[in-house]
């Protein structure tokens, strides 16, 4: 043993007698054992936990030159919360590479997150061990949306501005209390300085701070009880007589910690091709409108929330004002958020993956996702006589998935047995993933352009 | 002494620390959610704004800000004030009752009677807080062609006549609120403040 291993050892022992490095080091990484089966849907966990870092880094910099003051500068119609955001677009060195990856991070956090979710329900990773893991998995999500509208209205810009006046005046629909509670929310009688303020408050300090409480909640639940895979095989029921460990299970570092890392540069190529040649995006990851400053006087012709928020805004949309009152809506579209977390009791089914499950549920998910993705892509467009019918078909699709699901998922016809141990991929499996997502992505276009 | 635990006397201290860390609680977090309410200085930022409309021209709209929103102050035509009473079989709330205005402002031209031709409007939404374009113009493409004349939201579609009532179908539950407001002679408006 060479003089510099034994001193690495000493240290290393050192603070083991008082921090549990090592122990936390094996128990998480290298003897914690994973299935070997992942796929292409394991990567979304750790670019989450990626983009959520990329969030922080870039959103503590944007802070050091923005100044959240809704107040204008004299003699023009600009405030300084506007102006210090293009001062950072175009005074500060580096300032706007650091701008576009925090707002290309906020996007690029819901298309992961979204997947990662997509993920969770094909193979049925809510099921039965893993409820709380989901349950916390839904605070996270809750959390990033807050997080995505608070700090929507820092640059107060137009659609900064007509965007928190129609949520915050969402809260007002509701019965009683509600013209006192968006008063409450708002420090004000209009979106003003008092509001940004507080926004600033809250999206630099508060939500992250729950934020990263519960991704440690998500990640303490998810080591406690394991992994699950896409057959949906519970690795930990085969262990090596011998050693105790999975026989399907291979440790997270080296092996997912290195394939982890191509995903991880794949993702960045992606990143940083919209960080430098879209970041608009054509105006759904920046909306034209917010580069003009906030002017209280005048609505934009067309407002509709960032991509992420369409499908929830669509919903919202779908459902009239009855009984003199719109807050019917504004539950419908809290509820298609909440209703998720209830997966793991809705899901009567015996088996967790897609693979092994039956034709009701596979032409229920087909039919979730179309809906989805349709509710999407109007939630993004003007209203028009069709689209509400169409967003309001979508909107009992959407509900009917979860609400029928104890239905369908019980004794579903064409249900397969579970294999014993995890299966290999084969070549008609990849064939059939490629040909689903050439269908979406191509459906999406043309109803795009048909609607 | 004895060694026994008095499991009783535990359980009231047990109680009575919860109690009472309870009512601090609640104590403590009354300034913090007390903060979130509009400071004193937000309240106190009503003060009236004063209107020269001498220089209105019929059929024109101007905005004032009153308050942090926008208050429309439109000089009505004759034939912008005659076509008023035509669409009203369109209207959810045509006499205002389930409205917010003035009582002086509660009639068909929603107006101070000695001044009918004036509207002074809030130019909120009554939907969800948007400020709705003016659309003077009769019978445009986009919105049909028995419009005569009024107020169109561009975020959700709801419409509004002439004198900020709501048309029936559309999104918005109630008519467009009127400000408190009156003249202080023939040339200058006061709005926000009627006494």
């Amino acid at each position: 043993m060479s003089k510099l291993q034994a001193l690495t050892n000493t240290v290393v022992n050192w603070v083991d007698d008082r921090f549990p490095v090592t122990a936390s080091w094996k128990a998480h990484m290298s003897e914690y054992y994973a299935p070997k089966n992942f796929n292409f849907w394991y990567y979304f966990g750790s670019l989450a936990l990626l983009v959520l870092v990329i969030q922080i880094v870039t959103g503590i910099f944007l802070t050091m030159n923005y100044k959240p003051d809704g107040s204008l500068i004299p003699g023009t119609n600009v405030s300084v919360a506007f102006n210090s955001v293009e001062y950072i677009m175009r005074d500060v060195a580096g300032g706007w590479i650091i701008r576009y990856m925090h707002s290309t991070g906020a996007s690029m956090f819901f298309v992961v997150v979204y997947l990662h979710m997509f993920r969770g329900l094909v193979y049925g990773s809510y099921k039965q061990p893993r409820e709380l893991i989901w349950i916390f998995g839904m605070l996270i999500f809750l959390c990033l949306m807050a997080e995505a509208f608070l700090g929507y209205l820092l640059p107060w810009g137009q659609m900064s501005f007509w965007g928190a006046q129609v949520i915050v005046n969402l809260f007002a629909s509701i019965p009683v209390i509600g013209p006192d509670l968006s008063v409450w929310i708002r420090g004000d009688f209009v979106v003003s300085d008092a509001t940004l303020n507080r926004f600033f408050a809250l999206h630099v300090i508060a939500v992250p701070l729950v934020l990263l409480g519960l991704v440690v909640a998500h990640l303490v639940a998810l080591h406690e009880v394991g992994s699950n895979n896409p057959d949906g095989v519970e690795i930990k029921k085969n262990k090596d007589p011998k050693t105790g460990i999975p026989l399907d299970g291979i440790p997270m570092h080296p092996y997912y910690t290195i394939k982890d890392i191509f995903g991880v540069a794949v993702f960045l190529v992606i990143f940083s091709y919209v960080v430098f040649f879209a970041p608009e995006m054509g105006g759904f990851f920046l909306e034209h409108p917010n580069f003009d400053p906030a002017d209280p006087l005048k609505t934009p012709p067309h407002i509709a929330p960032v991509w992420y928020f369409t499908p929830y805004y669509a919903i919202l949309r779908a459902i009239p004002s009855f009984l003199g009152t719109q807050v019917w809506g504004v539950i419908g579209m809290g509820a298609a958020v909440v209703i998720i977390a209830f997966l793991p009791w809705l899901d009567r089914s015996p088996v967790k993956s897609i693979r092994y499950r039956g034709k009701k549920f596979k032409t229920a998910l087909v039919l979730f996702l179309i809906s989805f993705i349709g509710l999407g892509i109007l939630g993004a467009k003007a209203p028009t006589e069709l689209r509400t019918i169409l967003s309001q078909i979508f909107s009992v699709i959407y509900f009917g998935f979860f609400l029928a699901m104890p239905f369908y998922t019980k004794n579903d016809p064409g249900t397969e047995p579970v294999p014993a141990r995890v299966t290999e991929t084969n070549t008609s499996r990849q064939l059939a993933f490629l040909m689903y997502v050439g269908i979406a992505i191509l459906g999406s276009f043309v109803f795009a352009k048909l609607v | 002494m004895t060694n026994q635990v008095d499991n009783s006397k535990r359980r009231f201290l047990t109680l009575a620390t919860g109690a009472v860390g309870g009512v601090a609680v609640v104590g403590v977090a009354t300034p913090f959610i007390a903060s979130f309410f509009p400071s004193e200085r937000a309240k106190a930022a009503g003060a009236p704004v004063e209107v020269d409309i001498s220089k209105l021209e019929p059929g024109q709209k101007i905005d004032v800000e009153w308050r942090g929103k926008p208050v429309w102050v439109v000089n009505r035509t004759k034939e912008m004030v005659d076509s008023l009473a035509k669409i009203e079989s369109k209207l959810t709330d045509p006499d205002s009752n389930g409205s917010d205005q003035p009582e002086y402002a509660k009639n068909k031209t929603r107006a101070r009677a000695d001044k009918a031709n004036i509207l002074v409007a809030l130019g909120v939404c009554t939907h969800l807080g948007c400020s709705p374009t003016f659309r003077p113009d009769l019978a445009p493409a986009d919105l049909g062609a028995d419009w005569m004349g009024g107020f169109y939201c561009p975020c959700h579609g709801s419409k509004f006549d002439l004198a900020g009532r709501v048309y029936s179908g559309v999104p918005a539950p109630k008519n467009l609120d009127i400000p408190p407001y009156k003249y202080l002679n023939d040339a200058v408006l006061l709005v926000g403040e009627d006494k």
